[in-house]
């Protein structure tokens, strides 16, 4: 079964304007997918609905078969591990542990176990060391590292990034491929960095006018410069598909 | 004097000052501690009401924003400056039950970390600088936005609530000095010093509160408390280019579930509290420990009293009236205050911007 | 990276007064400052007492007086104001210096100074050893109500955040010449102001929904353990109980 299957979802901001007009994808198990699309697409938009945060006006939602709805939002959130971009919003708790544990301890999760899981998450990412320590004293690539194993610590089916490579310095920025490309999740990552997109992601979906306006192998789509052009969509300066 | 002082003297880093230990006598900070309790208990369900499960960051957040907004120096008059208070500001923005815990939980945390403020003072900080406040602005902010529609009217309310709040909260403190104050100045001195200062101080906290409850609702309507919009029917775009409209306008709830009829209540009860205090004060057999402080530290004239004998007389010297009329205007202010705030609830039309 | 001037009140260390449970440390000092605000204001020897005993407390936190001398700063503005008060006091006038000064001012003054003064110092030695995260669950183990404490916690946290965007927002202003120098500039303070509550707004509502992605369902999980053994709460105990123990001995020695 697919990891995410997105059905006719449609949604419009609390002051009127709409965001999103009958979006459909579906994401293997395994399978690395970047969301491209210009800036105000509303591509964080709709990775809100995958954990039903938002609720769309019209569509649905399936997780690894669960449909998303008021009543298993509990499962989905396990199962969908959503990454922010500012990891200021999402490392909220006084110590960096602390953070990582919050979404196992919300499962239940206690004691050794907990303290297990935590580790494990945070070895991940490299960032066991600091585990004491407050967010607001690391870095940023650091804070983006320690936002991922909040996610990780919960086991989740399908690691959903919001430009997670936007503000790193290119080490930081290497380091993160590494850990993304060690994982064993599906992912799907929001980004308009096209290198990006292209060494992590097999696969690239373009979200352009509140609907999926592309969808295919990465490589064709970064390709395409009429595609990549109607969309608002730019290779860096100097940038060269590398030949495989 | 907190606000007096700032005048005078120019508070360093821009700080406002808040009451120490030591300013007020212990029967008026251990009543004031219960006042402010009893209001923060209501304020925490009634938070939790208008809210839900997102209080604790939102209000953590919009009390963290109070803080730094504290810290702004607005003009007065030349060479002088005054800061923001923030209580009807918080209201407007917020809601009076969160806006209540705002301003408790920043008090709390500048008595408690920051040594700003005693920490036997903090029920009186929190009665004047949470409750007065956020009570008394919502309360005219309701009234006046009621009669005055639309946008200019919420911005003409939002700078009557904050104008009011401020010497509204200077009088309380002076009403609670005039009880409990420690200090032998001539109570219609601080009346006069405080309400001329404050109404001062109360239009510059009304030009910035109106002024930013209108740059809130130019950009992000939604967020300023009880103005709500409507949604619009969704479209849904077709590959082919046509499109299709779904889903029905839904309006969303302003007010919280049940009212503000806890709020009177808690309003009242507050009320209750306090005269029943006032009336343990009038007691003539008060517990050991505080007789002592009383008949030693308030009468400046005579060293000895006996145990036995309250000193309502030396109460009744400062200032020159009985206590028992103190007490009876505190309450009266108080029920006219919750009168307000009663007549303003019930007019539970939203405001429409 | 945005640590502001508030976290210097904490002095890192190792030492009795740090390792002790913060709900001790709480109620010790608020049962500190109970009993000395209920102190007559005559018995000098009492506060006297008092100032003893909480540099026996900065011993054992091994806080230096520097540390306490540089935030009690936070005092002047009352400092000044308890010079005035003997000025414009009421009642019986004595001559000081060539002054005359309210009798009953001065001993308010006196009153009042004293105990401000010595509150303000357990306060600062309060935070001094105990991390602000701390001191709000120690808050908690005291029955303070949960929801009041995580706002505290929220608050706390994004402190610096709010006062970092705020500052930025002022640099922006002054480098295009901006100073707010009389009224007319208040719509300008008041818009940034605006700016600041939107920003402050919208990073509640991300935090909250980073909360519930990570499967908030409106109560915080309970992660640590800590409670305060008999010999803990004597150790914290001891301050209050010698303050009373103080008031107790010069209630009896003075009539």
């Amino acid at each position: 079964m697919n990891s995410l299957e997105v059905r006719q979802l449609a949604y419009a901001y609390p002051d009127g304007t709409q965001a999103l007009f009958g979006v459909d994808l579906s994401i293997a198990r395994g399978e690395r997918v970047a969301l491209l699309g210009p800036n105000g697409a509303g591509k964080t938009t709709l990775v809100m609905h995958l954990n039903g945060i938002l609720t769309a006006g019209h569509g649905t939602v399936t997780v690894a078969g669960t449909p998303v709805g008021k009543d298993t939002l509990k499962e989905v959130r396990q199962r969908v591990g959503l990454v922010f971009q500012d990891p200021d919003d999402q490392l909220f708790m006084p110590t960096v542990r602390d953070d990582v544990a919050f979404g196992p301890a919300n499962a239940g999760l206690r004691g050794a176990e907990l303290d297990r899981v935590v580790e494990d998450a945070l070895a991940r990412v490299g960032m066991l060391e600091a585990a004491d320590r407050p967010p607001h004293h690391l870095s940023f690539g650091q804070r983006r590292r320690v936002a991922v194993a909040t996610v990780l610590a919960m086991r989740p089916e399908i690691l959903v990034l919001d430009e997670p490579s936007s503000n790193l310095d290119p080490a930081a920025r290497r380091e993160l491929a590494e850990i993304l490309r060690s994982l064993d999740v599906t992912v799907l990552m929001v980004t308009h960095d096209l290198p990006y997109a292209l060494e992590l992601c097999e696969r690239s979906l373009i979200l352009s006018g509140g609907v999926i306006a592309a969808d295919g192998p990465t490589r064709e789509l970064l390709a395409d410069a009429d595609l990549l052009a109607r969309h608002r969509l730019e290779l860096p300066y100097g940038f060269a598909i590398p030949a495989v | 004097m907190f606000v007096l002082l700032w005048d005078v003297i120019p508070c360093p880093g821009g700080k406002v000052v808040h009451v120490p230990d030591g300013f007020f006598n212990a029967v008026t900070s251990v009543s004031a501690g219960v006042v402010a309790a009893a209001g923060v208990a209501v304020c925490l369900r009634g938070a939790r009401r208008e809210l839900d499960d997102r209080t604790a960051p939102m209000a953590g957040l919009v009390a963290a924003f109070i803080f730094a907004v504290q810290m702004l120096n607005f003009p007065v008059a030349a060479g002088t400056s005054g800061h923001l208070l923030g209580g009807a500001l918080a209201a407007i923005l917020v809601g009076p039950y969160t806006g209540v815990l705002c301003m408790a939980v920043v008090l709390l945390v500048q008595g408690v970390f920051f040594a700003d403020g005693g920490l036997t003072a903090l029920g009186i900080n929190i009665t004047i600088m949470g409750l007065v406040t956020v009570l008394v602005g919502w309360a005219v902010f309701r009234l006046v936005s009621g009669l005055a529609r639309g946008r200019g009217g919420v911005t003409l309310a939002a700078f009557l609530a904050a104008l009011i709040s401020v010497p509204a909260a200077a009088l309380v403190f002076t009403l609670l000095f005039w009880i409990g104050g420690t200090a032998p100045i001539e109570v219609s001195a601080v009346a006069a010093a405080m309400g001329g200062v404050h109404l001062l101080i109360g239009i510059g906290e009304g030009a910035i509160t109106a002024a930013t409850v209108g740059a809130v609702l130019a950009v992000r309507p939604d967020l300023v408390y009880g103005a709500r919009g409507l949604a619009k029917p969704l479209e849904l775009r077709g590959a082919g280019g046509g499109s299709t409209a779904v889903g029905a306008p839904e309006p969303v709830a302003g007010e919280p579930r049940g009212g503000y009829r806890p709020f009177l209540l808690g309003g009242l009860g507050v009320t209750l509290v306090l005269a029943g205090l006032v009336s343990f004060v009038a007691s003539p057999d008060p517990d050991g420990l505080e007789a002592v402080a009383e008949t030693h530290g308030f009468s400046g004239r005579a060293a000895h009293h006996s145990f036995g004998r309250w000193a309502l007389a030396d109460y009744g010297e400062v200032g020159g009236i009985p206590v028992g009329i103190a007490g009876v205007v505190g309450v009266g202010l108080v029920l006219l205050v919750a009168g307000a705030v009663a007549y303003a609830a019930r007019r539970r039309n939203k405001i429409r911007v | 990276m945005g640590a502001g001037h508030h976290h210097q009140l904490y002095l890192p260390g190792v030492s009795v007064a740090h390792r002790l449970p913060p709900q001790c440390k709480l109620l010790a000092v608020l049962a500190f400052a109970i009993v000395v605000v209920a102190t007559p204001r005559e018995w000098f020897w009492a506060f006297a007492a008092y100032a003893v005993l909480l540099g026996a407390v900065a011993a054992a936190g091994r806080v230096p007086a520097s540390h306490v001398a540089r935030r009690m700063v936070i005092e002047v503005p009352f400092v000044l104001f308890a010079v005035l008060i003997p000025v414009i006091g009421m009642g019986e006038r004595v001559s000081v210096l060539g002054l005359s000064l309210s009798l009953e001012g001065l001993w308010a003054a006196w009153n009042i100074l004293a105990k401000a003064t010595l509150g303000v110092v357990a306060s600062i030695l309060l935070a001094a050893t105990t991390e602000p995260r701390v001191i709000l669950l120690g808050a908690q183990r005291l029955r303070l109500p949960s929801l009041l404490v995580q706002i505290a916690m929220f608050m706390l946290r994004y402190m610096d955040v709010i006062l970092d965007e705020m500052r930025r927002m002022r640099v922006a202003r002054e480098s295009r010449g901006f100073e707010a120098r009389n009224a007319r500039h208040i719509p300008v303070i008041a818009r940034s102001a605006g700016a600041l509550f939107i920003r402050s707004y919208e990073r509640g509502e991300r935090v909250h929904l980073a909360m519930l992605s990570r499967g908030y369902t409106g109560q915080m999980p309970i992660m640590a353990d800590m409670s305060a053994s008999a010999a803990q709460w004597g150790t914290a105990l001891a301050l209050p109980a010698a303050a009373l123990a103080v008031l107790g001995l010069s209630a009896l020695g003075l009539t």
